[in-house]
């Protein structure tokens, strides 16, 4: 499948490998002899579905997208999908934002303005408190309001309209004629770009190397949604499971902020179903069954887990157990004490800071449910308390010596 | 130095995000010169042309953009955060820096010193509702401040007149003084920034300056800039470049000679080139968590796992 021309790399191909020059080596990549710390390799991880028998047996699904066919996307190709199945069954559904009309800066809203109208998919001007709070007014008066913003990092404006607007319309004003906002689903690019000056193997793409962003590109702000009430917080960590959450998104008769990792928009392809689905909101999945430790993370990071548990099971010998929340708030606390109670071990893996994340409540809980059982601390492997230098987000960011070494901390103590 | 820049983003030595400010040059300078050193300046991203008036070198500030130790900001902050005494940057996000400046000219009234605060943003921050907030503030207080907004005519891709109900930013001041000046014309921009700054020092208040401008580059590296203009708009405002205009007047005034003039194009190229090699030179900064803990955690309260190395060279 050919990539259509990307509007954001000029780079010119100068032929030239770039990658083996000492100074690359020296900050931006990982060091020559690591083990452990390699790039991901997208094309062969076990979290995506690589083959669409894989991909079309996933039991969540609907006996239509079961029996359908699957194609091959990205991320921004699927959110695209959810984007133009909700645009054509729902007239009540738009989509707006900075940039969204033209394709958005990551190509989610491609063709959409074009094939649906520009009175349902339209720009907006540079104003993130008057786009939220315009979303909420209007999902108030029954549409289903997507509302873009271009940057997680972005958000901060809006933060009033969804803390005393968005999350409290219900609370206020649910009996006077069933007054609600929940058509509202607000979606960013969230999080950095990882480690690494590649971070996908696919070698007819040099100039779709991934570029580093700096503090204001690469903030995961999730955490502090989910301390107001009133506001569901979704995260997907791949192109079918976010064409599914976003579809449940949509549909879902409360306000939801949906972010997308920036990093997978290109880097994660797999075999998505072609019919529209939706995946269970609040549901956590298992994606890897084990006996001896839990980690519970969520999003781009699910990626590193897999490759450190990849190297510790091999390397100890033990059994671990992955579970991704996919929904961060209202998560599914069942799904996560069940697995520690059979564990007796959990390390929680998350891109944004340590302190007051989501692994903070995800420990707590566990401790309050599984105490006896628990045979370990509750391990957090998360970002260090500072903002995301430059370059230096590859050091801020969990890697996988991190989490392979929170495994070993676990299996020894 | 924009072009110099230009060069190593498309050669990958540059990455992440890089906005260029060519053919916005006549802002940056008629501004600088208008100022003195103290009176403070405050930008948003678009701020390389800024960071170098302000007394950031050539070689301090590609080096920054590199991510080389001896940057601007240590190779932390990249192209959008580079600052300088009396220069605050250099700011991410849109609109967000109206208020500081705000701010800091309040600090010059409070504390008498009797700086002008120049506190610019663009034509898509105009739409900031903290843009407003903040002329509301600098007029009530009669705060020492010239906002200044540099339309050149793009929010990144889309065309001011798509995004702004009213596109005579100068006037969005409403209740402030305005003024919109060429702001390819350096000179002009010297004239109208010296008689504003006599009439905010003098206690007169706030002022609304638009300087109408254009930039040749896309908003950032990442867009070649095409896709939402035409190559006829782009060639006729290139025809229109400060730096050519103020070279063309000059030679006729009889300041100096074609020649002299192409003597000092000569020379700047030359000085470009020679402080982009040594600023290509200057040392990475160590792989270490050393460098990204320095300046936040307190020393001996790091995170127990670093040794000075990273995980995988001590352990594995």
């Amino acid at each position: 499948m050919t990539r259509p021309p990307l509007h954001h790399h000029l780079v010119v191909n100068t032929g030239k490998c770039l990658y083996n020059s000492a100074l690359y080596r020296a900050y931006s990549s990982h060091p020559p002899s690591a083990r452990l710390n390699v790039p991901i390799d997208y094309a062969t991880t076990p979290i995506l579905h690589h083959t669409s028998k894989s991909a079309l047996s996933n039991p969540e699904l609907s006996t239509e997208a079961r029996n359908g066919t699957a194609s091959r996307q990205n991320l921004f190709q699927a959110v695209n999908s959810a984007l133009s199945h909700a645009l054509s069954s729902d007239p009540s559904v738009l989509l707006f934002g900075e940039d969204v009309a033209f394709g958005g800066v990551f190509r989610c809203s491609m063709n959409l303005a074009s094939e649906f109208g520009s009175d349902r998919v339209f720009n907006t001007p540079l104003s993130e408190q008057g786009i939220v709070g315009f979303a909420i007014g209007a999902a108030m008066e029954g549409a289903k309001a997507i509302a873009e913003v271009q940057f997680a990092d972005y958000v901060y404006p809006a933060f009033d309209q969804l803390v005393n607007e968005a999350a409290k319309v219900r609370f206020r004003a649910g009996t006077n004629e069933g007054q609600t906002c929940g058509g509202l689903v607000v979606r960013m690019p969230t999080g950095g770009v990882g480690h690494g000056a590649l971070t996908h193997t696919l070698s007819e793409d040099a100039d779709t190397a991934v570029d580093y962003y700096a503090s204001y590109h690469s903030q995961s702000p999730e955490s502090l949604f989910t301390h107001i009430p009133g506001l569901r917080v979704i995260l997907p960590r791949s192109p079918a499971q976010a064409k599914g959450l976003l579809l449940a998104a949509i549909a879902c008769p409360d306000p939801c902020i949906f972010l997308e990792p920036k990093i997978l928009y290109r880097a994660a392809v797999e075999q998505v179903p072609t019919e529209p689905y939706t995946l269970p909101i609040s549901t956590a999945e298992v994606l890897k069954q084990g006996t001896d430790v839990t980690i519970v993370s969520y999003g781009a990071p699910l990626y590193t887990c897999s490759a450190a548990i990849e190297k510790a099971e091999k390397d100890f010998g033990c059994s671990v157990e992955l579970i991704d929340l996919r929904t961060i708030y209202p998560w599914d606390r069942q799904a996560v004490m069940g697995s520690v109670n059979k564990t007796g071990r959990a390390i929680v893996v998350h891109e944004s800071m340590v302190n007051a994340g989501v692994g903070a409540e995800v420990a707590a809980t566990i401790q309050e449910g599984c105490f006896l059982k628990l045979e370990a601390p509750v391990q957090r492997v998360a970002g260090w308390t500072t903002h995301m230098g430059l370059i230096y987000e590859r050091f801020n960011i969990p890697d996988v010596a991190r989490v392979y070494d929170a495994i070993r901390v676990a299996l020894n103590y | 130095m924009e072009l110099g820049a230009d060069k190593l983003y498309k050669g990958r030595k540059i990455r992440g995000f890089c906005h260029l400010s060519t053919g916005q040059e006549a802002v940056a300078v008629g501004i600088e010169h208008a100022i003195s050193k103290e009176d403070r300046l405050i930008t948003a991203y678009r701020s390389h042309g800024f960071t170098h008036m302000r007394g950031g070198t050539i070689r301090s500030i590609i080096g920054e953009l590199l991510g080389r130790r001896d940057g601007i900001a240590h190779g932390k902050g990249g192209s959008m955060h580079m600052y300088s005494k009396s220069f605050y940057g250099g700011n991410g996000i849109v609109g967000a820096n109206v208020p500081l400046g705000t701010g800091i000219a309040f600090a010059q009234q409070y504390g008498e010193t009797g700086n002008v605060t120049i506190n610019l943003y663009g034509d898509g921050a105009a739409n900031q509702g903290q843009v407003h907030e903040s002329f509301n503030m600098a007029k009530l207080w009669n705060l020492p401040v010239i906002f200044g907004c540099e339309n050149n005519k793009y929010g990144m891709g889309t065309s001011a007149d798509r995004a702004s109900a009213m596109t005579e930013y100068y006037k969005r001041g409403h209740y402030i003084p305005g003024l919109r000046v060429d702001g390819m014309d350096v000179l002009a921009v010297f004239a109208e920034v010296k008689y504003g700054r006599d009439f905010v020092k003098k206690g007169n208040g706030p002022l609304v300056y638009e300087y109408v401008t254009y930039r040749y580059a896309g908003h950032s590296m990442s867009d070649p800039g095409i896709a939402y203009r035409s190559r006829e708009e782009l060639q006729k405002n290139r025809a229109n470049d400060p730096l050519t205009n103020l070279k063309m007047r000059l030679v006729d005034w009889g300041i100096m000679t074609e020649d002299e003039a192409k003597a000092i194009e000569k020379e700047v190229k030359r000085i470009i080139n020679e402080e982009v090699k040594q600023a290509e030179q200057m040392p990475a900064p160590e792989a270490t968590l050393d460098i990204l803990f320095e300046d936040i955690y307190v020393p001996g309260s790091e995170p127990a796992q670093r040794r000075g190395r990273t995980v995988d060279e001590t352990r594995y």
